[in-house]
């Protein structure tokens, strides 16, 4: 009832003509705006399934023709297709644990006030300056190089084991947890430790699960580390692997294994099956990432 | 009594850290540790731009200082200049256009009546998002071929000769341009749309009530209820004039686009990484992070001041 009030006070003044054809036109370019989204990818999942005379031929638009699972079977027997997964979720279990154990522990401390932390202050400074300015490219690679981690999954791992924008995220969401509950767990002769993860820890569960979502779709999305410091080609992460298939075709850096499947992409059917299958997983979580990414926001939003 | 008790304890307090608070200072060792490694130690060893830099005597050893020669090498390399403008125009033109697309498309679907088929073009549009540019890269490459893209074939049937897209000069930045709001505006309209979403209803129906039309609504009501994240992002996007997207062009680009297409970033990844040449590599790195951390440092100072806002 209240709803239907609402909506009929808004729209107090009868539809004209010209709101009417606003209405149309607005839906439908939004419609063609997710169209152009969607299409490309319906496009690439038709190839998939194609078979390659009518993918060559130019016949595949949005279905498939002559569907077959030829290019599916194909990949999924590549020893070097299935190192590179394993890599790959070895990196984002790994560097996923470090990312929240670093988060969760840094953050905690940088969440309580000045009085609370001496030095506070500093110790913000300290982070933040990571975000004004960095080494870059070159300096990372030779410290890298110097510390013995080149072609480990160290090197992929450690350099960001700690994300300041998601310590941020973490740290907001923190501030938001009533210090009385602190106090409480204090008096009762906790300490640090244990408030923070019988207290804090369980009304956070949003938070970590929002700030676990951003470090496992940027561990798994990472390429360019893979490409500079892992040199043997059974420990490369998934996305590196795909770029050397996908993208850089440089026949002199393959195995032989490599250049039988690179022989065979002349049919587009096996690189447009390789781009969904690495695109799967990103749609599996993809419903969570939307559900908590508007909390995210407005977590990153929180004024200190 | 109290007076005293309360003086002895701010006394304490002046003095340092208090017992029952070195658990906090403990728990930040592991964080100081692996940011000074990682972040801190990276920035030390940008020197190299001072030195001529030889690998094997390792990052801080016993290296030649030379000044200034690197960036004078830098600046007498023929393409420096033209790097730098296709850096800046890239990076503004997305930074512009990151703007205005989503903030325009989180209106338009405001207006949409249907909630169903808003969260269903928000789920389409924000999914690209999430997308390595490997991924996202090969698929607009794919696109866009010249021999059997799903573009050219519908260009060529409209009769129009194939572009090579990704291949001509002066098509290279626009390409580049465009690929990059697809692949992001609709994180930009989600953005947007929560902040639409937080405005008081009352408003709205206050101002109709005023005898305000949709139009009105939108300009009166809903623009200025945007108006703090819209300055607050554009303020917070300037940091990125000199990020023109390396993991896109670096995907996207080959020699033949280098005139319109070369930027920093791939640029020092050239020089440093295939030549081997780290010393002019890391002098260009320190130009980029100074002009960024000064753009950068603006921003926060200028959102800080005016908006309140403040990332710790």
């Amino acid at each position: 009832m209240t709803a239907t009030a609402r909506h009929s006070s808004r729209n107090r003044i009868r539809e004209s003509t010209s709101r009417r054809v606003f209405r149309v036109i607005n839906t439908t370019v939004l419609i063609l705006l997710a169209l152009i989204c969607l299409l490309p990818f319906i496009n690439v999942l038709a190839i998939s399934f194609s078979d390659s005379f009518f993918v060559d031929s130019n016949q595949v638009y949005f279905w498939p023709k002559g569907f077959t699972l030829s290019a599916y079977t194909y990949i999924l027997t590549r020893a070097s297709f299935w190192s590179s997964f394993r890599t790959s979720l070895l990196r984002v279990a790994l560097g996923g644990a470090l990312n929240l154990f670093f988060i969760i522990l840094t953050a905690y401390p940088l969440s309580k006030s000045n009085d609370r932390l001496h030095f506070r202050n500093v110790y913000t400074w300290y982070f933040f300056i990571t975000m004004l300015i960095s080494g870059g490219m070159i300096p990372n690679y030779l410290l890298i190089c110097n510390m013995g981690l080149r072609d480990t999954i160290w090197s992929l791992v450690l350099p960001g084991a700690l994300p300041v924008f998601n310590l941020v995220l973490m740290l907001n969401f923190f501030r938001q947890v009533p210090p009385a509950l602190e106090d409480a767990a204090l008096i009762d002769g906790a300490g640090h430790l244990r408030t923070l993860v019988q207290i804090y820890l369980p009304v956070s569960l949003p938070a970590i699960a929002t700030i676990t979502l951003f470090c496992i779709v940027s561990h798994w999305n990472a390429w360019f580390d893979g490409m500079i410091y892992i040199t043997t080609p059974s420990r490369i992460p998934m996305q590196t692997y795909l770029r050397s298939i996908l993208i850089d075709m440089n026949i002199a850096e393959m195995s032989a294994d490599d250049y039988e499947l690179y022989a065979s992409l002349a049919n587009r059917t096996v690189k447009c099956s390789q781009i969904i299958v690495a695109t799967i997983p990103i749609l599996c979580v993809y419903p969570f990432l939307q559900r908590y990414f508007v909390s995210g926001i407005v977590l990153g939003s929180v004024k200190g | 009594m109290t007076q005293k008790n309360t003086a002895t304890h701010s006394h304490k307090r002046r003095r340092g850290i208090s017992r029952a608070e070195l658990p906090l200072h403990l728990m930040l060792i592991p964080g100081i540790v692996i940011i000074f490694i990682f972040h801190y130690i990276p920035l030390g060893g940008l020197v190299i731009a001072f030195q001529r830099f030889i690998p094997a005597k390792g990052l801080f050893g016993n290296q030649k200082w030379v000044g200034l020669q690197n960036f004078e090498y830098i600046f007498s390399m023929p393409n420096t200049m033209n790097v730098l403008t296709n850096t800046v125009v890239i990076a503004g033109a997305k930074i512009v256009l990151n703007l205005i697309i989503p903030i325009t498309v989180a209106l338009m679907l405001n207006e949409l009546q249907s909630s169903k088929l808003k969260r269903t073009v928000q789920t389409v549009i924000y999914f690209p998002h999430f997308l390595s540019w490997i991924i996202f890269g090969s698929i607009i490459m794919d696109l866009l071929s010249p021999q059997n893209g799903i573009v050219n074939k519908l260009l060529g049937a409209l009769g129009t000769d194939p572009i090579f897209f990704l291949g001509d000069n002066r098509y290279f930045r626009q390409t580049i341009i465009w690929t990059d709001i697809w692949k992001n505006f609709g994180y930009g309209t989600v953005v947007y749309m929560a902040s639409i979403t937080s405005i008081d209803p009352t408003l709205y129906e206050a101002a109709a009530i005023d005898g305000a039309n949709r139009c009105q609504q939108t300009r009166h009501v809903t623009l200025p209820g945007m108006r703090m994240i819209i300055v607050l992002m554009m303020v917070l996007s300037l940091g990125n004039v000199l990020n023109a997207g390396f993991d896109q062009i670096y995907n996207m680009y080959s020699p033949i686009v280098y005139e319109t297409g070369d930027i920093i970033d791939t640029m020092v990844y050239r020089l440093g990484m295939e030549n081997a040449k780290y010393s002019p590599a890391a002098a260009v790195g320190i130009f980029k992070s100074v002009v960024s951390m000064v753009f950068i440092s603006a921003s926060y100072y200028v959102a800080d001041r005016f908006f309140d806002y403040r990332l710790f």
